[in-house]
């Protein structure tokens, strides 16, 4: 069979005819192709629309704020007398809720990847499969209301007395946790594709040396499907620093410069949230701030999606 | 290339390895044995626990909403009082939105793969900018369309308003990546022979993707489309920059009223932290995770059903 990439479509119908062959100019065709090409454009004018509707706002909140002032600061109150704009406040909410999240779903989503790519039977693959694809469906509203009504209650009722205070109502290890639940289909997914990828031959060569299936789960198909793993969890990460209604619902809106489990946080994205839907008047600079913080967070995933790119392309191992 | 079958002649060369290897070792040294029974535990506590996560969610949703449970939350608007109040008003503002969002990304993000896989080529910068931009664009955190949302569609060059077609065109803009990635793969799982024999009876290349490619593709594209759109129902963020978290009792009859969505409702329910509006909103989550339930169920059944092996 002729591969795709040796002959496309538009190589067929690009390549020179004959005179005879040649026909009338078909200016429809033309038409059509530019109208498609408009379509794939729209996506580079979406970006574009992005950055300028995050810059022009921030551009003009700089020139209230020092911007080293707003990436430095400690203190973030920028509705109250005296106002302060420090972001690191809102920069260490974010941190304590991705912290706790990738330390739950780090171990399950990597466990679950292993488990099914080296050890389920076929028929439990069938089923655990589809119902991961599921929970990444839940919508975040729902992950949010749990962490609230399930979780933390949990955590207060077992909370053991050596680790001193419990948490709060509203606390960034619930949010935490059940952001790590949201994000345990992704690694899981994806993770366990890379280690579907690995060939066959290395665990067998594994096998044929005595390597016990653990072994050979741990020290070859691991490494070797490391650079997918890695993606994977970046890409939790991302998203994890991108989620808003589980930590507007359950983390609280208290700026909080630790890095803490027990107490209330406020993360960007909450903050975005709730200063968005108060009463806030368009050109204040309490407005503007809604647009500095989003531009300092679409920054941080943009960061983490291009390592991650890179990640897969640097490190992917090409067999056969 | 699947990896899982390995053929005949390996399989038999390796179990006659290792059962070699086992006689002539005898048993496997104690800790060897104990660590993988360790490690195969761990893996089956961790999936446990994420499935068990995952029945707590729902669960939980079920008994804290259970009081509230019944057909007036389909047929009740949001009223003063919690006793009364339902989700008519949020329903019919989420099936607006997304019937605007399906409007706008089904003929946008099919013309966008088709331009990608059969027109585009590959060498040139501009087409290889736009695939980047569609993979960075798949990334860009929710609330930032909401915010993108705020600035250019509600206000500034569209200046729509909080209306219901503001929604529309920022979830559009949000699940577009979606699609065409989704698309593009249901294209380009139709086999180039497909095109070359269209081409070679005297097709234009428009003929051949208008009367083959498209129509073997549409099943894929379809289960694309609704798994995407089932994404953009459950969406809260970005809406509740764009309008839908303002208080609405009534409901809406056109892309131009004031609306509010299901998820937004729930928050906004959730929020007021009064145990019946708490009440409110588990029942409220029950709603909308059985509607998306019946989504993907149909998306699925739809992959199955028109599965097409070439």
């Amino acid at each position: 069979m002729v591969s795709r990439d040796t002959l496309t479509a538009a190589d067929l119908a690009r390549r020179d005819r004959p005179p005879q062959l040649q026909g009338k100019p078909r200016y429809g065709e033309k038409i059509i192709k530019a109208v498609l090409a408009v379509c794939a454009a729209l996506s580079v004018a979406t970006t574009v629309a992005i950055v300028v509707s995050l810059v022009g706002p921030a551009l003009q909140f700089f020139q209230t704020v020092a911007p080293l002032d707003f990436l430095f600061g400690t203190r973030w109150s920028p509705s109250f007398v005296p106002e302060s704009f420090g972001v690191l406040p809102l920069i260490a909410g974010t941190l304590s809720v991705v912290l706790w999240g990738l330390l739950a779903a780090i171990p399950l989503g990597l466990g679950a990847a292993i488990y099914l790519s080296e050890y389920a039977p076929d028929w439990v693959r069938k089923i655990v499969k589809p119902i991961l694809e599921v929970l990444e469906g839940v919508p975040t509203v729902a992950f949010g209301f749990f962490a609230f009504s399930f979780i933390t209650p949990l955590l207060q009722d077992h909370w053991p007395e050596f680790l001193g205070q419990g948490p709060n109502v509203f606390n960034a290890g619930a949010a935490g946790l059940a952001i790590g639940l949201l994000i345990v289909p992704i690694i899981a997914s994806i993770s366990h594709d890379a280690m579907s990828a690995v060939p066959q031959g290395l665990r067998n060569g594994a096998y044929a040396l005595g390597a016990s299936r653990a072994r050979v789960s741990v020290r070859v198909v691991f490494p070797a499907a490391l650079s997918g793993i890695v993606a994977a969890i970046v890409l939790g990460v991302s998203r994890a620093i991108g989620e808003t209604m589980v930590v507007l619902m359950a983390a609280g809106n208290s700026p909080n410069l630790d890095i803490t489990f027990t107490e209330s946080i406020q993360a960007m994205t909450a903050y975005i949230g709730v200063t968005a839907t108060g009463d806030i008047a368009t050109g204040t600079i309490e407005y503007d701030t809604i647009f500095a913080v989003g531009l300092l967070l679409f920054v941080m995933t943009l960061a983490m999606n291009a390592i991650s790119i890179r990640l897969v392309r640097k490190y992917r191992q090409v067999y056969e | 290339m699947s990896t899982k079958t390995y053929n005949p002649r390996t399989r038999l060369a390796t179990s006659g390895a290792r059962a070699a290897t086992e006689a002539h070792l005898g048993r496997r040294p104690t800790g060897e044995r104990v660590s993988g029974n360790l490690f195969y535990a761990f893996l089956l506590l961790m999936i446990s626990l994420s499935m068990a996560g995952l029945a707590a969610l729902i669960i939980d949703a079920f008994v804290e909403g259970f009081p509230r449970l019944g057909l007036e939350l389909f047929t009740e608007p949001t009223a003063p009082f919690p006793e009364d109040s339902g989700f008519l008003n949020a329903i019919v503002g989420s099936l607006f939105v997304i019937g605007g969002v399906i409007a706008l990304v089904v003929p946008l993000g099919v013309g966008a793969a088709i331009y990608l896989e059969e027109y585009a080529d590959r060498e040139r910068w501009w087409n290889r900018l736009i695939e980047l931009n569609i993979q960075n664009l798949a990334a860009v955190p929710s609330i930032v369309y909401g915010i993108l949302g705020l600035a250019f569609i509600v206000r500034g060059p569209l200046s729509l308003g909080f209306v219901v077609a503001a929604g529309s065109i920022t979830l559009a803009l949000l699940v577009l990546p979606t699609v065409i990635l989704a698309a593009r793969e249901a294209i380009r799982a139709v086999p180039p022979s497909i095109r070359q024999a269209s081409l070679a009876v005297g097709a234009t290349q428009w003929e051949t993707i208008r009367h083959q490619v498209l129509p073997a593709s549409i099943p894929g594209i379809a289960t694309g489309v609704i798994l995407a759109v089932g994404r953009a129902i459950g969406e809260t963020a970005p809406l509740l920059l764009v309008g839908a978290a303002t208080f609405v009792t009534f409901v809406p009859e056109g892309f131009f009223d004031r609306y509010t969505v299901l998820p937004v409702q729930i928050f906004n329910y959730f929020a007021r932290a009064q145990q019946e509006y708490i009440i409110l909103a588990a029942a409220g989550i029950i709603v909308m995770l059985v509607m998306l339930l019946a989504m993907n169920s149909f998306a699925i059944w739809l992959r199955n059903r028109y599965e097409q092996r070439w």
